[in-house]
């Protein structure tokens, strides 16, 4: 098939659904400058209190659903028709292989069927290039990126497109996941996030010694499983609701420690990546608890780095990273692959290679 | 050793949890299908992790709890790691398509097992982990039934 080249202004159709959200989105992108034409997202992860825990409409049957519908808006929101995309990507993995196989067969087809270049996205690629798409924010590569989120928690150095650096990542539970439970055992409905934040606005973070797993050990990886546990069970005691409060406190003040040792961590350990300016992003649902923010924010000031907290509707799951990291790979004269399976495990550095040093994948093709 | 009699097995420590897993791993074969089951925090992940890493030698599984599943390659054949913590219905089960990976061969393990519809898997190993009276401590209690007393026996 030849296809227009990836030159110039690029406008491309992502579409993401391998977990909770089908989601679609239209993106320009122009080298520099991303411009979010249409974004949808059809959230399936609707407050159950009374169940503590996000509604998982998983079924590959509500992605196929509803994608139809979310791939339509998405182009109506961006006022142009299916040919007015230059390429189609969809996200390939991780995630829940029906909800993938949904997003990338439908990739696929509108690819095919519109006679455009298809790219497989990884998801975690598409949250790694994320915060770009906050265009006012004026980043740029190289720059670090904590991922944190119910399903993710990790560390990357992103040098460029295709070169990412997985510096340290959770050893059990995502740090959002914590979030989650502990919020669950406190009684404090969903999402966990928010109701944790709140109660702990009038805790004491002192009053409970919590562990912060990791925290003194060489390395960046986490682990938040000892902290969640050593909290339900010190909620199993029977609190007041003062205690309730110093416990929420405790766990995000733990939380927010946790992060900034990493975040120094970071900053050090990439020193020689960067030139004067370091850049730290927070991405992914946890970024909008102002605690665990403002501590990030003052352990970049005194490294003198600059801070970025992109909008979260860019930086939780979304269709516009997905475009995103299309586009990139479109105008990069990265092949595009029709044939990409659905794969619900793929570490975004490579498991051979990881820890190793930065991977690059994909196949440099000739320019389509 | 008789029918119906739990094995029961008092573990220390989260390091103790994961050996467990590790135990379990040599009398496990492909299409078996283990029930973890108790309380956030209980060590199930814990238990899933040392079992994962003797079945295929993987030392980084991550918590399935948002995934639902997670899939690993190993020698003896895939091992599907699932959690039904975030399930509302039962029937969304079905969607996981656990009961197709242990047809056609995988090892499964499966969290929050409970919230599994009734009679899914034929024959579980039904591993239930609580808490102990004291400190950090869990008991670990394993159900031996007629189908699985044979492999238990000396463990």
């Amino acid at each position: 098939m030849q296809h227009k080249t990836g030159a110039g202004r690029v406008v491309v159709l992502g579409i993401e659904s391998s977990c909770d959200e089908t989601a679609a989105a239209v993106i320009a992108w122009d080298g520099t400058r991303a411009e979010v034409l249409g974004d949808v997202i059809l959230s399936q992860t609707e407050a159950h209190a009374a169940f503590g825990g996000v509604v998982p409409e998983i079924a590959a049957r509500a992605h196929v659903e509803a994608l139809d519908q979310v791939v339509a808006a998405a182009l109506r929101a961006a006022d142009l028709p299916l040919s007015g995309c230059d390429a189609v990507a969809a996200t390939a993995g991780p995630g829940l292989i029906g909800g993938v196989m949904a997003g990338l067969l439908t990739g696929k087809a509108l690819a095919f069927g519109a006679e455009r270049p298809f790219f497989p996205i990884n998801h975690l690629e598409g949250h790694a290039l994320s915060p770009l798409l906050d265009t006012e924010a004026g980043l740029d590569f190289p720059y670090l990126l904590l991922l944190a989120s119910g399903g993710h928690c990790q560390i990357l150095l992103v040098k460029g497109l295709g070169l990412y650096r997985r510096l340290g990542a959770t050893i059990d539970d995502a740090a959002g996941e914590a979030f989650d439970k502990v919020a669950k055992v406190l009684e404090l409905g969903f999402p966990g996030g928010p109701a944790v934040e709140r109660l702990a606005a009038n805790g004491d973070p002192d009053r409970f010694d919590l562990p912060k797993p990791l925290l003194n050990r060489p390395g960046l990886d986490f682990s938040f499983a000892g902290l969640k546990t050593a909290v339900l069970r010190a909620a199993q005691t029977g609190l007041d609701p003062q205690a309730k409060a110093d416990l929420a406190a405790g766990f995000q003040a733990a939380i927010a420690a946790i992060f900034a040792d990493r975040a120094r961590k970071a900053l050090q350990a990439c020193a020689a990546s960067f030139g004067a300016t370091p850049r730290f992003v927070i991405a992914g649902g946890v970024a909008a608890n102002l605690t665990i923010r403002s501590k990030l924010q003052a352990v970049c000031a005194a490294a003198g780095a600059r801070f970025f907290a992109p909008p979260l509707r860019f930086c939780t799951d979304n269709a516009a990273m997905i475009a995103l990291a299309g586009a990139m790979r479109f105008r990069a004269g990265i092949a595009p692959d029709e044939d990409a399976p659905a794969r619900p495990r793929w570490p975004l550095d490579g498991a051979s290679e990881a820890h190793q040093g930065e991977f690059t994948w994909g196949r440099k093709g000739a320019k389509a | 050793m008789l029918v119906g009699q739990d094995l029961s097995l008092l573990l220390p420590d989260s390091a103790a949890t994961t050996a467990l897993g590790g135990r379990l791993a040599p009398i496990l074969r492909p299409k078996d299908v283990v029930f973890l089951s108790g309380e956030l925090g209980a060590g199930k992940s814990t238990l899933a992790r040392g079992l994962i890493e003797a079945w295929c030698g993987e030392a980084d599984a991550p918590s399935p709890t948002y995934t639902l599943a997670q899939v690993y390659n190993g020698d003896r054949g895939l091992l599907w790691h699932g959690d039904l913590y975030r399930l509302r219905h039962a029937d969304e089960f079905y969607e996981l398509g656990l009961i197709e990976a242990a047809q056609e061969g995988a090892l499964v393990l499966l969290e929050w097992a409970e919230r599994a519809p009734p009679n899914v898997f034929p024959q579980p190993l039904r591993l239930r982990l609580d808490w102990s009276n004291s400190g950090d401590s869990r008991i670990a209690r394993v159900e031996r039934d007629a189908f699985w007393i044979d492999r238990l026996e000396h463990f």
